[in-house]
């Protein structure tokens, strides 16, 4: 659907992709591993058309226009109620007042904060701001949706409430990428896998390979830091 | 989006007011350029209520200095100047900005200092104040604005055969400023100061001010009226400017200014006909 | 001591008098420099969240010289209005100077880069760190400055109200331009600065005080509303 090739991008002089190349199929459901700084965040971005490419092309397929929503590690909410908040995607996109409003509603349903239509967004929990943001992108009814370490801030409860979240919408075949340092959550919500370290791709394989077969060394080292009985 | 609504809201509100604001601006009525002293003197809260019942024009005074209020009539924002510089308004007939000046009314000059009068200047003749003043380096504040009040200081120093503002020993101070805010520095500083007697009878701030030379024909002040020439700018509403400075030179004009008094005092004295 | 505790038994007179000549001068003043705050912040609002997100050669040139318009003479946009209207002007043909107008014309100029800069610093940090989410959901540069400068609106509330005091207490530019005309352009500060001239100055300062007073008032008012809008929150649910 979307297809990054051979893009680099850079941030002043900071080269934070490196010759990217990689395609997005419809259904996929990927998972960015690495470390930080090692360009999950800037390959998201370059995917959904955040950033500029120094080098390389973005290029569309089955999808002319795609719909692609994102959610960030630290949901911005506006200040007003969660209600609005989810419908800013739709009010964006110029629907009339009744269907946006009904919209946004079944998206705060769906994500189980129809109790808190009404409710300041700002005064919610740190997982319930995580589920409306989820609601907010939901409500878009994207084709592609896009996830930047979407749980790292949240206490266990809500990593749980959100990370089923994420299960209900992936088995529904939507397709996304997401960016994770939890390597249970990559290995429960993903069926593909890319390893990244220093802006490049150093593996692109299914989940049960990365989680089984031969690896680059620098991917081994790395699960091995993460998962310590590998 | 509900801020860009709101905006163009705000936007048509405030139009509307300006328009509002600008309409309700055109009456019956006249611009006339004065002077700061007249206008402080309170003349024109007597004057022109009488003029504006007989006539049913309101007119609207911008008071400024005599300077200021002639650019005023030659740049054409005022209907009529009346000011109290004589050279001056007969330059800008000649110049062809107004259409003729008509004599009104006059009021007197008087030098008030500090009331032990350390230059000794008490008297009536004004041009030998002027020379002990110089003499004595004493304290004076000038108004320095091309005021009409200005222009006869100067001419006092030419009387008294001394150029004060070349001389300009310490004493001397030139504020730039208006009749009131001369006197407030007089007051404070206890200086000698060149003041309409209409100013300084209703002037509240004196502190140890008081008048020392009065009385000296020379320091009589004369006030003329000039309608601002519609050859020049059109859009003059000549008619009413005219029906007003008609009605100043009139027996009923020329009486009203004559009833006005401050504490029992008359300030301004009618002259139309005589000169 | 003696003169102010005098202005201080005037400016009770005053308000207690309800002298018509005073409310009109009040009233005069409020809807001069309202008028000039709600035409200055919108455009100034407009205009500072464009620059924080438009990027042009000579922006920087731009941010600079919108700067220092904050330290614009009050008397000086006076004297150029003046002679923008002025019969011997450009725009002297719509006779609008010495009237009410052409004193909201002026501080709606003076006061508008007032607006205009606080509102792209706001709108600028805002976006830089939030920007990018609002663009994930498909909103345009400027959509996203507006969608900001809506979301820190109290923040651009008390903008407006220092546009607001700018204006009410600005004296250069209405007396240029307005002429002080007594019953038609006077108004609060150059009521104070002709009566300071008189040499009436407990009178002076007592109008002052009325004035800090009336604007007192104003904000009281404005507070209160808030703290309605607050409490409204509080009932439906919310702690703020």
């Amino acid at each position: 659907m979307i297809e990054l090739q051979s893009a680099s991008v850079h941030f002043g002089t900071v080269a934070a992709l490196k010759d990217v190349s990689f395609a997005l199929s419809r259904g996929d459901r990927v998972a960015l591993v690495g470390a930080n700084g090692s360009g999950k965040s800037t390959l998201l971005r370059a995917m959904h058309g955040l950033v500029p490419l120094a080098a390389g092309r973005r290029v569309v397929g089955e999808v002319p226009s795609p719909r692609v929503a994102m959610v960030f590690q630290h949901p911005f909410m506006l200040r007003t109620s969660t209600l609005s908040n989810v419908e800013l995607g739709l009010v964006l996109q110029r629907m009339p007042k009744a269907q946006r409003r009904e919209r946004a509603m079944r998206a705060l349903e769906r994500v189980g904060l129809a109790a808190e239509a009404g409710r300041i967004a700002r005064v919610l929990s740190a997982g319930q701001q995580q589920r409306a943001a989820l609601a907010r992108a939901w409500a878009v009814q994207p084709d592609v949706l896009l996830l930047d370490e979407p749980t790292a801030s949240l206490d266990p409860t809500a990593k749980r409430e959100v990370e089923n979240l994420i299960a209900e919408f992936s088995a529904q075949g939507i397709t996304m990428i997401m960016s994770s340092h939890n390597l249970g959550q990559v290995k429960r919500l993903a069926d593909r896998v890319l390893y990244l370290e220093h802006g490049r791709v150093l593996a692109d394989v299914s989940s049960e390979h990365f989680f089984s077969g031969p690896l680059p060394d620098e991917a081994t080292l790395f699960l091995k830091g993460e998962l310590p009985w590998v | 989006m509900g801020l860009i609504r709101a905006g163009r809201r705000m936007l048509l509100l405030s139009l509307l007011a300006v328009i509002a604001f600008a309409a309700h601006a055109q009456q019956r009525s006249i611009v006339v350029a004065s002077t700061t002293s007249t206008e402080q003197s309170g003349l024109f809260s007597h004057l022109l209520p009488a003029f504006t019942k007989a006539s049913g024009i309101t007119v609207k005074v911008v008071a400024v200095g005599t300077g200021q209020a002639l650019d005023i009539g030659r740049r054409g924002d005022a209907d009529v100047v009346f000011v109290h510089d004589q050279a001056a308004e007969e330059k800008f007939v000649a110049e062809g900005f107004g259409l003729q000046r008509l004599p009104v009314m006059f009021n007197d000059f008087v030098i008030v200092g500090p009331i032990d009068d350390p230059a000794g200047v008490k008297g009536r003749d004004v041009a030998e104040a002027m020379r002990k003043l110089a003499a004595s380096k004493s304290s004076f504040i000038s108004r320095g604005d091309k005021s009409g009040t200005h222009a006869a200081e100067l001419r006092y120093w030419k009387a008294a055969g001394i150029d004060a503002p070349a001389a300009k020993w310490a004493g001397y101070k030139e504020c730039g400023c208006g009749m009131g805010p001369a006197l407030n520095m007089g007051s404070s500083t206890d200086a000698y100061v060149l003041t309409d007697r209409g100013t300084w009878l209703s002037f509240k701030n004196r502190g140890r001010l008081a008048v020392l030379v009065e009385g000296d024909t020379r320091l009589f002040n004369q006030y003329g009226v000039i309608v601002v020439n519609p050859a020049r700018h059109p859009h003059v509403k000549t008619e009413w400017a005219k029906a007003f400075a008609d009605w100043l030179v009139s027996a009923p004009g020329q009486g009203t200014i004559a009833a006005y008094k401050v504490g029992g005092e008359q300030l301004f004295f009618p002259n139309a006909s005589t000169r | 001591m003696n003169e102010f505790a005098e202005s201080a038994i005037r400016a009770v007179e005053l308000v207690a008098s309800g002298d018509p000549e005073l409310l009109r001068i009040v009233g005069l003043s409020f809807a001069v420099s309202a008028t000039a705050t709600i035409t200055s912040t919108t455009f100034g609002l407009f205009a500072g969240a464009a620059l924080a997100v438009w990027r042009f050669t000579g922006r920087e040139g731009v941010i600079v010289l919108l700067n220092t318009l904050l330290a614009l003479p009050s008397v000086v946009v006076g004297l150029v209005i003046y002679m923008l209207l002025s019969r011997a002007g450009p725009l002297g043909s719509f006779g609008i100077l010495f009237t009410p107008a052409a004193m909201v014309i002026a501080q709606s100029f003076l006061v508008a880069p007032i607006v205009a800069a606080l509102t792209r610093q706001a709108v600028e940090d805002a976006l830089r760190d939030h920007g990018e989410q609002l663009r994930s959901l498909g909103a345009s540069p400027f959509e996203c400055a507006l969608i900001i400068a809506w979301d820190e609106r109290i923040a651009l509330l008390t903008v407006a109200l220092v546009a607001f005091g700018r204006a009410i207490s600005e004296v250069g530019a209405v007396m240029m331009v307005g002429g002080n005309i007594a019953g038609v352009t006077r108004v609060m500060t150059t009521a104070i600065a002709l009566e300071t001239s008189k040499g009436d100055l407990p009178l002076a300062l007592g109008l002052g005080m009325v004035l800090l007073f009336v604007v007192l008032l104003l904000n009281v008012l404005i507070g209160a509303l808030r703290g309605w809008r607050l409490s409204g929150d509080q009932r439906r649910g919310v702690v703020a």
